[in-house]
């Protein structure tokens, strides 16, 4: 369950990022290293895999009725959920530093320093809160692990209709930037590849952090809610 | 005589393709979750690559003589059609796991003709997803600067393409026989289709990629499509010649699985 979420990302990244370096010759692109730019995108796609982990476990407790035995005790939903949510965030810690490690041995220097790469840790820890929160409110929802595994492809659509191949400003194709520019994820990529290939940028800074701390509150507030509902009706 | 024998194993074959064919083309178009994915994932490949993307067509030294809609729309064809050979691999292996393949095999009077029915089905899936995204393209305005007969010569390619991929998927599924296996169907395909030049022209690419795309047979196919719908074809005969190859070795691959089914009883 570990493995795929470090892995993975990073095959992608290093078969895209060869494909695409002839992109660094556009005018206006912002590095010469497309390895550099596309190192952003393992820390959201790790997230996206936190996800799934985070649903997936719990579709299983509920498939399996361990959570209606543990809605007999005294356990509170709310330990339940931190306990899940706990995993996950650490796990995404795991999954951020192995990216940096990854990225280091590949050549790529960090703009904003060491410090920028704690920052990018904290950055990590908050958006698989965020997505593992979601994951845990779809579990709860749906009390299926095929439901939620079936939600993969969908947010891969957010993945991959985001800025995370072309900056947004490169995009020539007018709906393709329209649609990057409104979906979150695009500023996700862009917080952290700014701490990457710019240094500090305040800007991308706080729509990243803006972003990812507005999906784990909603996230966070459904799956509480949800949570409710399931222990209610078991 | 011995003509008569032929002409009945010939009917016999036909009949068992038909039937299997029709079973998994009806499971397939009934069930969403089989159908949706096939069908949403080359959409959804195409609009991120020929949307996101089409800025890489002015690259120095980009030098494909159609838009970047239609370089992009060649390569999810044949991803398409490759995944859906792989995933009509899935349901042989589903069949097996099932014991649905075991009684296929009793009540078949000549098994190769399952494999020829998978095979259909294979194609039949992948005919409507085809379908859908030269639909999509087209609406998108991609240019197609072939003649008819280049195009069908692309879409020829692609039917090749097909076939080969459910021929190793068919190979893997009769010899695991559980959907365990999907992975090791699924995972080198996909490598061998994102190990060509995906995002620009052979020449444009440098270092490792580069190499290993130069030994990939799938960069021929790809290269001879582009050229097919670009009107300029360029080694269309070589490309052929892969396509016929990758059928041959993966026929024998298939064949050799269905026997191994066999006698695993």
């Amino acid at each position: 369950m570990a493995v795929p979420p470090l892995l993975f990302p990073v095959a992608l990244m290093l078969v895209n990022s060869a494909g695409l370096e002839p992109s660094t010759m556009l005018p206006g692109f912002p590095t010469d290293s497309f390895l550099a730019f596309a190192l952003a995108v393992p820390f959201i796609q790790g997230a996206l895999f936190a996800t799934m982990n985070a649903g997936t476990d719990l579709a299983r407790d509920i498939q399996t009725g361990f959570l209606n035995r543990l809605s007999l005790t005294s356990l509170r939903g709310s330990s339940l959920l931190a306990g899940l949510l706990s995993g996950i965030v650490v796990l995404g810690l795991i999954q951020a530093a192995f990216y940096v490690v990854v990225g280091v041995f590949c050549g790529v220097r960090f703009a904003s320093g060491p410090g920028g790469v704690l920052v990018l840790l904290l950055f990590s820890m908050l958006i698989c809160l965020g997505f593992g929160a979601l994951g845990s409110f779809l579990a709860l929802r749906t009390g299926s692990g095929e439901a939620v595994q079936g939600m993969f492809p969908l947010l891969f659509v957010f993945l991959f209709i985001s800025s995370m191949n072309t900056p947004r400003d490169l995009i020539a194709v007018d709906w393709f930037r329209f649609l990057a520019s409104i979906n979150p994820v695009s500023y996700l990529i862009e917080c952290v590849r700014s701490l990457i290939i710019t240094g500090w940028d305040a800007k991308a800074l706080a729509l990243g952090f803006g972003v990812a701390v507005v999906i784990a509150a909603v996230s966070l507030c459904l799956a509480s809610w949800a949570l409710r509902r399931r222990m209610t009706r078991t | 005589m011995g003509a008569q024998t032929e002409d009945d194993a010939n009917v016999r074959v036909w009949e068992v393709a038909r039937g299997v064919a029709w079973r998994t083309l009806h499971n397939v178009l009934t069930t969403p979750a089989l159908l949706v994915p096939g069908l949403l994932f080359p959409l959804f490949f195409f609009t991120a690559f020929a949307g996101g993307l089409s800025q890489v067509s002015e690259v120095p030294g980009f030098d494909y003589e159609g838009d970047y809609t239609s370089f992009q729309f060649v390569f999810v064809l044949l991803q398409s059609a490759a995944f859906g050979g792989v995933f009509t691999g899935f349901g042989i292996a589903r069949d097996f796991e099932g014991g649905f393949g075991r009684r296929l095999l009793l009540a078949s009077p000549n098994r190769l003709g399952i494999l020829v029915g998978y095979g259909l089905a294979a194609l039949g899936r992948w005919a409507i997803t085809a379908t859908m995204l030269t639909i999509v393209a087209v609406v998108a305005g991609m240019q197609v600067g072939g003649r008819p007969v280049d195009v069908v010569g692309l879409y020829t390619l692609a039917v090749l393409v097909n076939v080969a991929a459910l021929c190793w998927a068919a190979g893997l599924a009769l010899r695991f026989r559980t959907i365990q296996i999907g992975p090791v169907m699924q995972m080198p395909v996909f490598l061998l289709l994102f190990f060509a030049p995906v995002y620009v022209p052979l020449d444009l690419l440098s270092g490792w990629i580069a190499a290993v795309a130069r030994f990939n047979p799938v960069t021929y196919l790809l290269e001879a499509g582009r050229s097919l719908i670009s009107g300029v074809p360029t080694e269309v005969a070589l490309a052929f010649g892969l396509g016929f190859c990758l059928i041959a070795v993966f026929a024998v691959w298939a064949v050799r699985g269905l026997r191994r089914a066999e006698i695993a009883g």
